[in-house]
């Protein structure tokens, strides 16, 4: 395809995941053309584009959450750590299990701050109750969030503030540690000043995580991603490095998106 | 709790379970998911099936009548226990006169009770009122029947009928059907309570599908200068026609089934009557009456056959009905 | 536009709004008609005895505790019955019936038996049941109920699980949990106090219950707690006490239909005030 000539010039060692041709439909409607891209090992990526571009739809192929829902499907192909993870045989759970997700608005669990970080946890680990206390502050501590609920792990993750429970829901992605954190425009629900703690936070977890994350609001992907994607009409329109697509992208399209000329 | 330093890395902390608990848990996990599935599937189709043993029940029980009678059963107006003689006429024209009774004054109250929380009624008023219209359906069945045979009609007989025997009774053609002894009992003392019974059901759906009309749609009838009732009878009531016919249908498979309350008002005589005044029977108050008493094996299918003759009725009408009502909600996808 | 049509035009809409407002009035001067005799009339038999003495023969004093008892176990039971099969049914319907044919019938199907005439269940109960093993029971009874009370169970499930937002069953299964945790451990936790309304939409729905009753559990004069026999209940009572010509006998029957009455609607008004704590 011609307009992925530049895009595919990047070239990433050893990409932690490698998306390859991805086509993507819902129903009849064909919503991800032809999309080749490789994700960095822990490095953040970030997806841009105007809304409906297909950034969320490409996002949720990564941990086939697509799935879920009749009618929807994908074909190409997503190397993670070299294997095929849109093949049928596929084990669902262990793929989301190793790659966690956090969405656009916050989505505690009805159950107690400790609950809802052990909920994951159990589903694959058998931990003593001192274990899985370590394991409860460690994931919290992780996501910033140890120190304001140290106190109250007993009440409900519901009573908890926007904010809050978004670092509480980050928190449950990292506690059952996964490779990869799919981040669903995780701040556009927040206020500022949760905006800025979750930033923060995503430049300590690519420490230990490859990052990818959808956002609507191009200063975030410029201040924290290492590279930037930017998608119009389910296409791939330049994927590089963060300070080379800001600077000096190569794509007219993306310099009009970028300096908000975009319609 | 042994406090774990922040600086301590994801790799550190990962002992990493063995591939092959992982896999067994994997394998469980699928299990378990295999198992729910089926489960919960296993209880919808409970709930399926129950329908067909209901209808093969009846249909076996029903089948030493219509063996005997064949389809004269339905045509028959003979009902002779002790001769063991079976018709169904009686029973089924009760039934359908009660309804229909029920249904005539029911739904032009139904909808001036629609009319009225959707569009009068002010706002503060609204729940209250919506509550008490509810609360008329929560009363349970036999409180009407009492409250039917103890004080409606006697109240019934002594003001009502014999005004309707001077005025409509005077008529031609219809005025047989006011004339007779004022007891207070009769066809249309249960078709009146029963219209009680059914207007709850009957507004709380109209009421529904009327506030489903896009208010763009009433603005801009009100923008041309109609007034109000110009508004619900012209573009509402259109707009909705579908589902306020299935919320007639949902009233009617009421009426048409219901027991206690007729069994307590009508009389109970096996008999077809042109007076709406006079004792008749239908077919739920002769089961409530007869089958735990029933003796021959005869009279016993009669009586459920009678019960088949109800569900066929009412599983057409509420087959109708919510066929109207989905019909109702394809129509409000596609118009958003 | 000539004065004369619009002055019509305006006298038509005024009547007609007079009328719904009157067809509203009707509907309440009926409602407190019925509420009121029965209070007057079942005030005065409401006494202690009524709780602790059994249903008499006529002429004598007695009570309804028979029948109470026999009531609470018989939708006690049916409630029990209900409540699991019409709570996974439910499931069924609200998570794992996007594809395929059975979900959507089930759910027409269920929708139908919501409506279906309580009587006919009862006929049904006892061609299958009470015929069988030849006397009427009060687990005919229970049966009888619990088919009545399903529907309800499952309809509310439903309704309730399918207003859970798709990001928490999504938000769960992302961290890799299977579909059943997702189910029993999220969703269906979160939903709990609205299944539970519709379990006791369900209660005050069979309560009431008089026809189904006729021909399963019948009823007993006596102090039975034996399913397995026939037992007194509360609407049958009332049926046979209020049908009689005794005056005692109708005034238990007044009493018992004043204590029905109003768990009913008691009922009916708490689930009322739970659902709208949760949709504010």
């Amino acid at each position: 395809m011609n307009t992925m000539s530049e895009a595919t010039k990047l070239h990433i060692e050893s990409p932690k995941i490698w998306v390859k041709n991805l086509d993507f439909y819902y129903g009849s409607l064909h919503s991800l053309k032809g999309v080749n891209l490789q994700l960095a090992a822990n490095k953040v990526t970030a997806f841009i584009g105007p809304s409906g571009c297909g950034k969320s739809t490409l996002l949720r192929t990564l941990n086939r959450m697509y799935d879920l829902y009749p009618g929807q499907r994908a074909t190409g192909e997503i190397l993670f750590n070299g294997k095929n993870i849109l093949a049928k045989d596929q084990d669902l759970n262990a793929l989301r299990a190793r790659v966690g997700m956090v969405f656009q608005k916050p989505t505690p669990f009805p159950m107690s701050i400790y609950d809802n970080i052990a909920f994951g946890v159990k589903l694959y680990e058998k931990l003593s109750r001192s274990d899985m206390d370590d394991r409860v502050e460690w994931a919290l501590r992780k996501a910033a969030l140890w120190e304001e609920v140290k106190d109250k792990l007993n009440n409900s993750g519901l009573g908890l503030s926007g904010g809050q429970q978004q670092r509480l829901c980050i928190a449950r992605g990292v506690a059952v540690k996964p490779e990869v954190l799919l981040l669903d425009e995780p701040t556009s629900a927040l206020d500022p000043i949760s905006t800025a703690k979750i930033e923060e936070l995503v430049d300590e977890l690519k420490i230990d995580y490859t990052i990818c994350m959808v956002t609507h609001n191009m200063q975030q992907a410029a201040r924290i991603s290492d590279y930037t994607a930017y998608m119009y009409l389910g296409e791939m329109i330049e994927f590089g490095q963060t300070d080379q697509i800001f600077i000096k992208p190569q794509k007219k399209q993306t310099e009009d998106y970028i300096t908000g000329r975009f319609g | 709790m042994n406090a774990v330093p922040s600086e301590i890395t994801a790799k550190e902390m990962v002992q990493p379970i063995s591939q092959e608990a992982l896999a067994k848990r994997m394998r469980w996990q699928r299990v378990g998911d295999f198992v729910a599935h089926r489960v919960t599937m296993l209880f919808a189709l409970l709930v399926l099936l129950l329908l067909v043993a209901i209808m093969a029940s009846l249909v076996l029980g029903a089948l030493p009548a219509f063996q005997k009678f064949g389809f004269g059963f339905l045509s028959s107006t003979t009902w002779d226990p002790v001769g063991e003689e079976f018709g169904a006429l009686n029973a089924i024209y009760g039934t359908l006169v009660t309804s229909f009774i029920a249904l005539l004054f029911g739904v032009p109250v139904s909808f001036g009770i629609a009319v009225f929380l959707t569009e009068l009624c002010p706002n503060w008023l609204k729940r209250p009122m919506g509550v008490a219209v509810e609360l008329l359906a929560g009363i349970p069945s036999i409180i009407y029947g009492m409250w039917g045979l103890f004080f409606f009609a006697p109240f019934f007989a002594e003001h009502v009928q014999p005004v309707l025997m001077d005025t409509l009774g005077q008529l031609p053609y219809v005025g047989g059907m006011f004339q007779g002894a004022p007891m207070g009992l009769g066809t249309l003392t249960a078709g009146l309570i029963l219209s009680v019974m059914v207007i709850p059901f009957i507004a709380s759906v109209m009421r529904d599908v009327f506030e489903v009309v896009p208010a763009v749609l009433k603005e801009s009838a009100y923008g041309l200068g109609a007034t109000t009732w110009e508004v619900m009878w012209n573009v509402v009531l259109p707009y909705t026609k579908a589902g306020v016919v299935g919320g007639v249908m949902l009233g009617l498979g009421r009426a048409l089934g219901e027991t206690m309350a007729v069994t307590f008002v009508i009389g109970n005589a096996h008999n077809i009557d042109l007076s709406l005044f006079s004792p008749a029977t239908s077919i739920a108050s002769t089961l409530a009456n007869e089958f735990a008493e029933a003796s021959g094996e005869l009279h016993m299918s009669s009586l459920i056959a009678l019960g088949l003759v109800l569900f066929f009725i009412t599983f057409v009408v509420l087959v109708i009905a919510k066929l109207m009502l989905m019909r109702l909600s394809k129509g409000e996808g596609r118009s958003t | 536009m000539s004065s004369a049509i619009f002055k019509r035009r305006k006298i038509v809409n005024k009547l007609s709004l007079v009328l719904a407002t009157l067809t509203m009035m009707i509907s309440m001067v009926f409602l407190v008609w019925v509420l009121v005799t029965l209070v007057m009339k079942g005030f005065s038999a409401i006494a202690p005895s009524m709780f602790t003495q059994m249903t008499p023969p006529p002429g004598t004093d007695g009570g309804l505790a028979n029948a109470i008892v026999g009531s609470l176990m018989i939708v006690g039971f049916a409630t029990l019955v209900a409540t699991p099969i019409g709570i996974l049914a439910g499931v069924y319907l609200a998570e794992y019936g996007r594809r395929g044919w059975l979900a959507p019938t089930t759910r027409f199907v269920n929708d139908i038996m919501l409506s279906a005439p309580s009587i006919i269940v009862g006929l049904f109960i006892y061609t299958v049941y009470v015929a069988n093993v030849k006397h009427f029971s009060g687990w005919g009874g229970v049966l009888a109920l619990s088919v009545i009370a399903v529907p309800v169970v499952v309809r509310t499930t439903e309704n309730m699980l399918r207003l859970v937002p798709n990001s928490m069953r999504e938000a769960a299964i992302a961290l890799g949990a299977p579909m059943w945790k997702v189910i029993f451990m999220v969703t269906l936790r979160s939903v709990k106090s609205g299944v539970m309304t519709g379990v006791l939409l369900a209660v005050a729905r069979i309560s009431g219950e008089t026809a189904p009753l006729l021909f399963t559990a019948l009823n007993n004069q006596f102090w039975s707690m034996d399913m397995n026999a026939p037992m007194a209940n509360l609407p049958t009572v009332i049926f046979q006490f209020a049908m009689s010509p005794y005056e005692d006998w109708q005034r238990l029957a007044w009493g018992g239909a004043l204590l029905i009455t109003f768990g009913v609607l008691g009922l009916n008004i708490f689930v009322r005030i739970v659902l709208r704590q949760r949709t504010n």
